[in-house]
């Protein structure tokens, strides 16, 4: 008779073959390190109470919250509230089917006519989550003899929609205008490409130079995708991005967004003027394989779109912000992504892991919730403090913000 | 001196900038575990490599290559 195994004791496989998780090992090393000094865990944060979009309780204590993407403070809407509730009330909790079976309701239909208007586009196709839309309309449209090309601060989603793809896939400096145009005349002149760039880049939160791009795009007959979901709401005089604020929207063939930033639930979404667009709701994957989105999300995501129609007061005052705080950030002396705020998200770029998530704790012990990212997630291996504002932060908390940072960053020993 | 040989020499150059530790270059080098660089130094070095020889070298290739003279190789093939 064998012993049965005891709960802590390491499996032997047959043939010595390998624990499939020891390549974690020195993820998992450098982890218990971190914490063995006594450092809280960053990435286990639990948000105990969330009293508004820039207020919650962590660890019992009240904390602004500067690292949430909620760039327009929609998710207490009173309209919006009100719009999930009923729609909880009226159709159920959820779904639960595809899109293209039993999962398509009224609402969802309402919301993709709430983003024909707001982007004034032909189509729209929404999406569980703006991860999908970018896995599903990056995979769907290039096929294995076409190319596409990507800047490499993309985000996770655009990569893996190149792996879930076949296409060939070529990778430009980024934001490097030349090297985007040296790589796209390389390419046969016959071939399909498809150019995936994004508005805003939300590591360091600096923005595209969409406008020369985009034009060396269709000068090379590429079709081009821009991910949107760091600037919709609040860049470009309708909000619609970066693309709209350099002027070429009409010339971008596709963009992708999200639910889960400005608009303050969860979801994705892709517009398009295309003629043939409909067709991807039959053959994109992510569309079709997996559930909708409750009643109640797409009801509220409908609501807030529109309401972000007429947000231009909060867009002003979110740009205030960010200024202020850019500014503010630098005179204390820390070394932020960008010369200049281009965006909602201001980065502040820590010497080293251990430092960041040292200052990221007092920070939070302070008071103060951001985001802390490090490698891979960021470029050239920086470990950033992310900080992303909303247009409910008040000048009082700005500059309660500022307070935090210079405390905690004299008390780390960063400035 | 032939073709390959040429872009052997060329690819060697390329790489002293990037190659931190010194070590001895020759076609068995690779790229990971000889050189150790990460996926931010072969982002970089592809593009020095892409503008020398004015080719492009998808990502799909690029999985597939792991030693210097895999990299000739692919070069070759490309330039013609």
């Amino acid at each position: 008779m064998t012993e049965a195994p005891m709960p802590d004791k390491p499996v032997v496989r047959a043939g010595g073959s390998p624990d499939l998780f020891a390549k974690f090992d020195p993820l998992i090393k450098q982890r218990e390190d971190l914490l063995a000094t006594g450092q809280q865990d960053p990435f286990s944060l639990v948000m105990e109470k969330v009293e508004s979009p820039t207020v919650a309780i962590c660890n019992g204590n009240r904390t602004i919250l500067l690292g949430t993407y909620n760039y327009m403070g929609m998710t207490f809407d009173p309209d919006v509230i009100a719009a999930g509730k009923k729609a909880l009330d009226e159709f159920g909790s959820g779904t639960t089917g595809s899109r293209v079976l039993n999962g398509t309701y009224q609402g969802h239909k309402a919301c993709e006519e709430a983003l024909k208007d707001f982007y004034a586009m032909d189509h729209a196709m929404v999406f569980s989550t703006g991860y999908q839309a970018n896995l599903g309309i990056i995979s769907v449209l290039a096929g294995k003899d076409d190319y596409v090309v990507i800047d490499t601060d993309s985000h996770a989603s655009i990569y893996d929609g190149c792996a879930m793809g076949n296409a060939q896939i070529v990778a430009f400096r980024h934001n490097d205008v030349a090297a985007l145009e040296k790589r796209l005349k390389r390419l046969p002149a016959d071939a399909g490409k498809l150019v995936v760039l994004e508005g805003v880049y939300s590591m360091l939160g600096d923005v595209a130079p969409l406008k020369e791009m985009v034009r060396i795009c269709k000068d090379a007959g590429a079709m081009v995708l821009v991910d949107e979901a760091h600037s919709m709401g609040f860049i470009g005089e309708n909000g619609r991005g970066v693309a709209e604020d350099q002027g070429v929207i009409d010339d971008v063939d596709f963009i992708i967004g999200t639910f889960s930033k400005s608009v303050g639930t969860v979801g994705g979404f892709c517009v398009s003027n295309h003629p043939k667009f409909e067709i991807l709701r039959l053959v994109c994957r992510p569309y079709v394989f997996t559930a909708s989105l409750p009643p109640s999300v797409v009801a509220t995501a409908e609501t807030s779109i529109r309401k972000l129609m007429h947000g231009s007061n909060k867009r002003a005052h979110l740009w205030e912000n960010s200024k202020r705080l850019h500014g503010g950030l630098k005179d204390l002396g820390f070394t932020l992504g960008t010369e200049t705020p281009q965006s909602a998200i201001i980065a502040v770029i820590m010497p080293d892991l251990e430092q960041g998530a040292a200052m990221w704790q007092a920070l939070l012990e302070n008071g103060l919730y951001v985001n802390l990212a490090r490698p891979p997630a960021t470029p050239a291996n920086m470990t950033l403090l992310r900080c992303s504002l909303c247009a409910e932060h008040t000048a009082q908390q700005v500059s309660e913000i500022l307070g935090i940072f210079e405390k905690s960053g004299k008390a780390v020993g960063i400035i | 001196m032939t073709s390959r040989a040429e872009t052997f020499a060329t690819v060697k150059a390329q790489i002293e900038p990037f190659n931190a530790k010194g070590v001895d270059l020759t076609e068995a080098t690779s790229f990971v575990g000889d050189l150790e660089w990460d996926s931010l130094t072969i982002m970089d070095f592809v593009a020095e490599i892409e503008d020398a020889f004015d080719v492009v070298i998808t990502m799909n290739m690029q999985a597939e290559i792991e030693t210097v003279g895999q990299l000739v190789d692919a070069v070759e093939k490309l330039k013609d």
